[in-house]
Parts: C-alpha cells; sequence; structure tokens
C-alpha cells in the first residue's frame, strides 16, 4: 500500500529566499506527523503546496499514490484533504453557520436548508467537543472562537488526510487538550495528520513522528520517544535553547500604572470587567493570570485606550488617561502589543521598515516636522531586523510576505524598542518560535530590569508563572487573587482561574 | 536563508508605499480594448487602421494636435488624480463629476464677477473659488462617512444629481447670461482665460505639478502617511494614533477640491463659461482613469493623455474614415471594464478584507 501523503523533492523559491528546499516527506494514514521549525523555516509553505495553494517551483507531490496537479485545490479536496489555516479563510460579514456549510449547503430545492445546516452545525461541534455559536458574525469573534470554526470546517467533510497549521496558538488550554484528543482519536480511525505547532509539550503529547525544517531544508526525523523537549528545540534551532526563564529578584519602584474601578463591556455589549481595581509598579512583571473569556481581552483594550471605559479610570504616574484615545495613552506611557497583530498590529502591505514605526511616524527622529525622515527609518529598520531576527530577505519587503512568527516578532520589536514606563504585554509569543520565546522573554525581562513596569496577559500559564513577580488571577471579570510569584504554585493558580478558591 | 542583510541601495529609498505591481495590466487592457474595438469597426464595413492612424495623428501628430490633446487631458488628468486619492484613503468618490461641476460654475462666477484684476491674479482666485465649491462637496461626504457612517458611494453618487440640479438652476436663473436664448452663463473675463504657451495649455502644467505634489505628500510626508494608513487598515491606522475619522474628512476635502480645479481648470481654459452638459462625463472619466494609472497619482498622467488625445482626435477620425466619435466611449467603457476586474478586487480585499479577517498569517 502507498503511503498517503508523499512529498518528494519540493522545492520554493520566493524572491530573495528558499522557502523550501529540496523537502521529502511522506505521511500514512493514521499517522500524527508533527511538522517543526523556526519561524520562518518553511512549514507553512510546504503544507500550502500540498494542499494545492501555491505552485512549488519543482518536487513531485502525491496523495494516496497519485500525484497531483500543483495549485489545483479543488482536485486536492475533493481527495479527502482538509486544511486548517495559520491565516483564518473565514468570510468575516458572514455567520458561523454560514461559513461552515459555505462551498456545500445542504439543500431543500434551490434553498438552503437552514434546519438541516444547524442540526449538523450543533451535531459537529457536539461531536469534536468545540462548542461554537451558529449565529454569531465571524467578525465580532475573538481568534481563538474564531480558529474553533476553522477546525470544525476542516472536520466536517470526512477528511483522509488534515492538515493543521497552528491550530492551537490561538486556543485555550483546555481547548487545546480536547483537539489533541480529537488528533489522536482522527488518527485512530485511520486519519493521516500533519500537525504545525511550536508547543513542544503538544508534540510530545500526539505526535508519532517528528520532522524538522531549518532554513527550507529537511534538517531530521525523530519521534517523542526518542527525544525530549529540550531536544526537540536544539533540532529546530540548531543550538541549545533554555526553555527555563533566569530571572532575578524585581527591584519593585513606586506604582506607575493604576487601574481604579475599572468597568468595561465586551462585544456584545454585557460587562466582562466588573469593577478592577490595579497597582503595576516601577520595575516589575505582573502577569494577568485566567481562562479565557473572563475579561482580560477587555481589560487590555480599555486600559490602553482602545475600549470604551464604562466607568472608573486609568492613571499613569497620577494623571488620568484618555478613554478610547489609544495615540493618546501611548503618549502618556503605554507600548501595548495588541492581542490581534493582524488587525491591529500590522499594515500588511506596508514595508516591514514603515510597520516598525507604526505608532511613530510621525515624530522625531522618523519625522521632522511634516516630512518623514526615510533614512532614519530605514537605519531603524536595518538595526532592528537584525537584533530581533526577523527573517526575511530585506527589511523592505511588505511585512505580508513574512512567516507568521515573524510579524509577531516585527510588533514585538515596535514596542519593546520604545522603552516607556508602562508595557502592555497582549500574548506576546503566540506563533513564535522557541529561541524567539526565549529571546522575547528576555528582552521584557530586561525592559523590566531597566525600570519599566511591565502588564503580561497569556494563555499560557506557564509563561506568566516563569515571568512575572506577581500574579492577578481574573475570573468573571474580577480580579480574584494576586499572588506573590515566590508562593504561586500551578495548581492553586488554576483553582483561583477555575474561581473554585476564593 | 536567514538573510538579514539589506542590499546598501535601497537604503535610504524605504518605504516604497506604492504597490508598483505589474503595470501591465493596464497596457494589455488598452490593447485589448482596441483590439475588440477594431474588429467591431470591421463589422461595422469602416477600416480600423485608418481609423486609428487618423485618431492618432490629429492627436499626437502635430504641435496644434498635442495643444489641443493637453487641453483635453488637463481635466482628465485632475479627476484622475481626486479619484487617486479618495482610493488611497480607501474611499471610492464616486462624485468627482459632482465635486467638478461645482467647481467648474464657481470658476465661471468668478471669472465673469470679478472684473479688472490683472490675469495672475484673476486666474488663481478663479481656480481656488473652483477648488474650494468641489472641495464643499466632498466634504459633506467626508462628514458624513465620518461620523454617520454612511457609504461614500451612496453621497457621491447622490450628491451628483443635487450638484448637477443646483448648477442647472443657478445657470438658467441667476447666472445666466444676460439677454441669451441658451441657458449658460456669460464669457468669463479676458483676464481669466487661461494663457497657452506655443500650443501647450498652463493648466495641463498646473495638472502635473499638482500630481507631483500628491505623489511627493502621499509618499514623503506625515499627512501623506495617515491617508495611506487608514486606506490600507483603518484598524492598525487607529491603533496608532491617526484620528480615521478626521483623515476621512481631509481626503475627502482634497479630492474634491482636486476634482473642483478639474472643471475650473476646464471652464478657464476649454469652455470660458459654464452651459449644463459641457462637462459631461469628466468626472466618470476620472475613475477609468484612475484605475488605469493603478491609483498611481503619477500613473493617470499617462492614462489620461491618452484619453485625452482619443477624445481630442475623434472628429476628425469620423471625418477620415466615417467612424463615428462615439468610438472612444466604446473604448473607455472596454477599458475601463478590462482595467477594473482585477483591481476593484484588489482594492476591496486591502480596505475591509485584509483587516478584518485575523488569523497567525504567513
Ligand atoms: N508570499 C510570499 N512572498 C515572499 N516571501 C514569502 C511569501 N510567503 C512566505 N515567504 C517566505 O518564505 C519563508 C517561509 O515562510 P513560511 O510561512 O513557510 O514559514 P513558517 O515555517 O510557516 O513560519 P512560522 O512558524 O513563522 O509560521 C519565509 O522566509 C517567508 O518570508
Ligand atoms: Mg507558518
Amino acid at each position: 500500500m502507498s503511503a498517503l501523503l508523499e512529498v518528494t523533492g519540493v522545492t520554493k523559491r520566493y524572491p530573495g529566499v528558499v522557502a523550501n528546499d529540496n523537502v521529502s516527506l511522506t505521511v500514512n494514514a493514521g499517522e500524527v506527523v508533527a511538522l517543526l521549525g523556526e519561524n520562518g523555516a518553511g512549514k507553512s509553505t510546504l503544507l500550502k503546496a500540498v494542499f494545492g495553494l501555491i505552485k512549488p517551483d519543482s518536487g513531485e507531490i502525491k496523495i494516496g499514490g497519485t500525484p497531483i496537479v500543483f495549485g489545483d485545490t479543488a482536485g486536492v479536496i475533493s481527495r479527502g484533504v482538509g486544511m486548517v489555516h495559520q491565516h483564518f479563510q473565514l468570510v468575516p460579514v458572514m455567520t458561523v453557520a454560514e461559513n461552515l456549510i459555505l462551498g456545500d449547503e445542504p439543500k431543500r430545492g434551490i434553498f438552503i436548508n437552514k434546519k438541516a445546516a444547524y442540526d449538523e452545525i450543533i451535531a459537529l461541534s457536539k461531536r469534536y467537543g468545540l462548542e461554537v455559536d451558529p449565529d454569531a458574525v465571524i467578525e465580532d469573534l475573538p481568534v481563538g472562537m474564531q480558529q474553533r470554526v476553522e477546525i470544525l470546517k476542516a472536520l466536517r467533510k470526512d477528511v483522509k488526510l488534515l492538515i493543521l497549521d497552528e491550530p492551537t496558538a490561538v486556543l485555550t488550554p483546555q481547548e487545546i487538550d480536547e483537539l489533541l484528543v480529537v488528533i489522536r482519536n482522527l488518527a485512530k480511525s485511520g486519519v493521516g495528520i500533519v500537525l504545525i505547532t511550536h508547543k513542544l509539550h503538544e508534540v510530545m503529547a500526539v505526535a508519532d513522528r517528528v520532522v524538522v525544517l531549518r532554513g527550507g531544508k529537511l534538517v531530521g526525523t525523530t519521534s517523542p520517544k526518542e527525544t525530549d523537549e529540550a531536544g526537540l528545540a536544539q533540532m529546530m534551532v540548531g543550538r541549545s535553547v533554555v526553555l527555563q526563564v533566569n530571572r532575578t529578584e524585581a527591584k519593585r519602584g513606586g506604582v506607575v500604572l493604576e487601574v481604579k474601578a475599572l468597568e468595561v463591556r465586551d462585544d456584545r455589549k454585557i460587562l466582562s470587567v466588573k469593577g478592577v481595581d490595579l497597582q503595576l509598579h516601577k520595575g516589575e512583571i505582573l502577569g494577568v493570570a485566567g481562562v479565557e473569556g473572563n475579561g482580560q481581552r477587555e481589560l487590555v483594550e480599555a486600559i490602553c485606550g482602545m475600549r470604551h471605559r464604562e466607568a472608573g479610570s486609568v492613571l499613569i504616574n497620577g494623571v488620568a488617561t484618555k478613554d478610547m484615545h489609544p495615540h493618546a495613552v501611548h503618549e502618556a506611557g503605554i507600548s501595548h502589543i495588541p492581542e490581534d497583530r493582524e488587525k491591529h498590529g500590522l499594515v500588511s502591505n506596508y514595508t516591514i521598515a514603515d510597520n516598525l514605526v507604526l505608532n511613530q511616524f510621525d515624530q522625531a527622529p522618523f519625522a521632522k516636522g511634516w516630512i518623514r525622515d526615510l533614512n532614519e527609518i530605514a537605519k531603524n529598520a536595518i538595526a532592528t531586523v537584525e537584533k530581533f531576527d526577523i527573517r526575511t530577505p530585506s527589511a523592505f519587503n511588505t511585512a505580508g510576505s513574512l512567516s507568521g512568527g515573524n510579524k509577531q516578532k516585527v510588533v514585538v520589536a515596535r514596542e519593546l524598542s520604545e522603552e516607556l514606563p508602562v508595557l502592555v504585554a497582549a500574548q506576546p509569543t503566540r506563533g513564535v518560535d522557541v529561541g524567539s520565546i526565549e529571546f522575547i522573554h528576555n528582552q521584557l525581562i530586561s525592559a523590566r530590569d531597566k525600570g519599566a513596569a511591565v502588564l503580561l496577559v497569556s494563555a499560557e500559564l506557564d509563561e506568566i508563572l516563569s515571568l512575572s513577580d506577581r500574579i492577578a488571577v481574573m475570573s468573571d471579570g474580577k480580579i480574584v487573587a494576586i499572588v506573590d510569584s515566590k508562593d504561586a504554585d500551578r495548581n492553586y493558580i488554576g483553582r483561583l482561574m477555575a474561581g473554585l478558591d476564593k | 536563508m536567514s538573510q538579514t542583510k539589506v542590499a546598501p541601495k535601497e537604503v535610504g529609498k524605504p518605504a516604497k508605499n506604492f504597490d508598483v505591481g505589474s503595470w501591465l495590466v493596464p497596457v494589455i487592457a488598452v490593447l485589448v480594448a482596441m483590439s475588440l474595438a477594431a474588429i467591431l469597426m470591421r463589422l461595422q464595413g469602416s477600416n480600423p487602421l485608418t481609423a486609428y492612424k487618423s485618431l492618432f495623428t490629429t492627436a499626437f501628430g502635430s504641435a496644434a494636435g498635442i495643444g489641443a490633446t493637453l487641453g483635453k487631458s488637463t481635466p482628465l488628468v485632475l479627476s484622475g488624480l481626486a479619484v487617486a486619492v479618495g482610493l488611497r484613503a480607501g474611499l471610492f468618490n464616486i462624485g468627482a463629476q459632482g465635486q467638478l461641476l461645482s467647481g467648474a460654475l464657481a470658476a465661471a462666477w468668478a471669472g465673469v464677477t470679478f472684473e479688472g484684476l490683472p490675469g495672475y491674479i484673476h486666474i488663481p482666485i478663479a481656480l481656488i473659488v473652483g477648488a474650494f465649491f468641489g472641495s464643499i462637496v466632498a466634504g459633506i461626504s467626508g462628514f458624513l462617512k465620518a461620523y454617520r457612517g454612511v457609504h461614500e458611494v451612496i453621497t457621491t453618487i447622490m450628491l451628483n444629481s443635487i450638484v448637477m440640479g443646483i448648477a442647472d438652476y443657478l445657470a438658467s436663473h441667476q447666472l445666466r447670461e444676460p439677454d441669451q436664448f441658451l441657458t449658460r452663463t456669460s464669457e468669463i473675463q479676458a483676464s481669466a482665460k487661461m494663457p497657452v504657451y506655443a500650443h501647450l495649455p498652463l493648466g495641463f502644467f498646473i495638472a502635473v505639478a499638482l500630481a507631483g505634489a500628491i505623489w511627493w505628500i502621499l509618499g514623503r510626508t506625515t499627512s501623506g502617511f495617515r491617508i495611506e494608513t487608514v486606506g490600507r487598515n483603518r484598524h492598525a491606522a487607529w491603533y496608532a494614533g491617526i484620528s480615521v475619522k478626521r483623515t476621512v474628512i481631509s481626503a475627502m476635502l482634497i479630492s474634491g477640491a482636486i476634482a473642483g480645479l478639474g472643471g475650473a481648470v476646464e471652464t478657464l481654459g476649454i469652455t470660458y463659461r459654464y452651459a449644463p452638459a459641457f462637462n459631461l462625463g469628466l468626472g466618470f472619466d476620472g475613475i477609468t482613469i484612475a484605475l488605469l494609472g493603478r491609483v498611481h497619482p503619477l500613473g493617470i498622467i499617462p492614462g489620461a493623455i491618452l484619453i485625452g488625445g482619443m477624445r481630442a482626435g475623434a472628429a476628425n477620425m469620423q471625418f477620415d474614415s466615417g467612424v463615428a466619435p462615439e468610438l472612444v466611449d466604446l473604448l473607455m467603457a472596454l477599458i475601463l471594464l478590462l482595467v477594473t476586474a482585477p483591481l476593484i478586487t484588489r482594492f476591496f480585499k486591502n480596505s475591509s478584507n485584509k483587516s478584518m479577517t485575523s488569523g497567525w498569517g504567513s
């Protein structure tokens, strides 16, 4: 019997980069293959070629023993391949239900059978434990929820080969656990699965085989039985990575950011931050832990002036900041790494250079009066690309041509290089490879050591635990406890997050 | 693969904010449109080669011809530029026509009313008055978009009709030429007529200089960066501290001023008065020209010259080959069709999709 997927000698070049360099890979039925590699290693490119989204320059791809026609997505889908994309392929103005049935609608006569569609969606989401609201409009949903819709969409048709490009980057830990179970069950029933992720524990938990790309080349194959997380990291990056954060005692100063009795509504106008008081000191990292959807997102957006404050105030050094005015808040001294980098963080058809000065474009040295100083912008870009190891042939390529993790690095680099008194970092390492996580973590610590007050929000409890000096646990829109990191253990925090211990 | 090095030649000229993309699309669109039109001429029994030859020798074959072509091109450059500025900010200004009409009428009024001024004062005043009124008309749409969320396509189309009604009314009542059977304004003072130097109309150079200025402003200034950013991703613009409302309004004001200037230049340089239906279609041609020039402030200049040349040569073509001058309109329609299909999709993708779907893209 031939392998389910057989990739032989695939090469794909972009101007200045060989994204895939003579890569070969096989996936058998019932097997979970994890595809690992640094940001920009060529993982998405390879799987997009398999799915027929891009045409490789050379090589061959066979599904079930028969070669595919490069670029023929419809043909690939008809042969039982499903893909969850790193960049969502949903129609933003349509509902969840409409997106899910799009392209293959249940019909009654010439009309769409709404009832059947709903029943099918409910059954589907029950079956895989991925709950969705069929009537919600995609663009109103947080990215995690959109991701669930993407996954359900891929699972709706009976697939033989399922390609998952960083499906877990935006899911909550619980959702991830459920997804991993779904993946195992699918594999048991004979589906072949290719999974891209930067979270090595997921790889250890679910993969049968691990394939590592570096610089577009396949550099090795291994399995969770033969190695551990550190070994995987070493294979990816080509050097040993310190997965543990080295953190000295914080030198806490006075209060810089003060949040008083803050109340905020979410997109559905429901009160989701219910009177939060918070004091952030100079020279500390305060982590906000919580199960996604307990108001952390709204809290961050309200602090940064991006969401209306129903009640309460946000003060920097005792001075109240403006509501709904991100620029004024930025001027007052807050840098913000936004959660949704595609929507807020980047202008994807601007150059990397322009994106790196996006919120300072009218300030010295990047503008002299009315005129933008292109030389300064260029100098800054070249230095930052170098320092943050943003993988690109040129700092003047568009941000849209970057790989997912490198886009994140652009946003992080921009916000960290300003050195403002307060840094609000929402999911700062989402989609970033282990080597770069290490780097970003060190940068956050060094910002703290230079005296910045850092507010860190992350869905990764481990990230919160390893970086924070104090941990604020948020549950149901309130801060239920503030724990010193010395007294914080995973279990205790987890119980607080679930709202059990009060 | 991990090249972080940058070729030295790129230093100092970064921030290429324009999609220099493929200029092949407009060139091919024009060639295909001309071939299709040639087939139609053939079917109609005319000789397309004679027709095209006559068209282009009239337009470009002599100094006088080139002068006429540039004269016709002038308002087209400006209306194309007006539409392009709007598109840069993510706004589809379909109302260049109305803005242009109000500019044309206002300039006629200024040209008739102010007496005893020297040309170097009278002309600028009349041009500014035209630009001002064009700007006001577009500003209404900008304001409604920013503060009421009304789509600019709807308001600009509606304002087209309203402005046309008002302009025609004024031209047949308050501003009508006294004791005249025709509905039109009086001829402007000699001091308001724009000079022509050795066949070359002054207005054309103003238009080209303005296109150059807009290009520079969009690419090199903070105001331009605001407009570009709002056009590409308004969420990111807001996050970056750019007032989306203010930018939308100023982009519409600028766009309308340019269109109004286009009307003024037409009045002061060619028609010397305002009469209803004189300028019909110039504003709509601006849409075709903006897209033909790939929404690039300098790219619209060749587009405008091409269309202006066809308009200038059309009458002679009929004389030489019997092909009706409406051929030019047919060509314009075909070009618009061929050039928009790919561009429109890209425009909507950039202005809405890009910013609304979120993901971890690569
Ligand atoms: N459309 C494009 N134009 C130019 N270069 C591209 C394009 N798409 C990808 N690349 C380049 O190809 C390389 C591989 O990108 P790819 O998206 O496959 O990386 P990846 O392994 O998926 O990274 P990540 O983990 O960050 O998602 C990168 O250097 C990227 O800049
Ligand atoms: Mg990727």
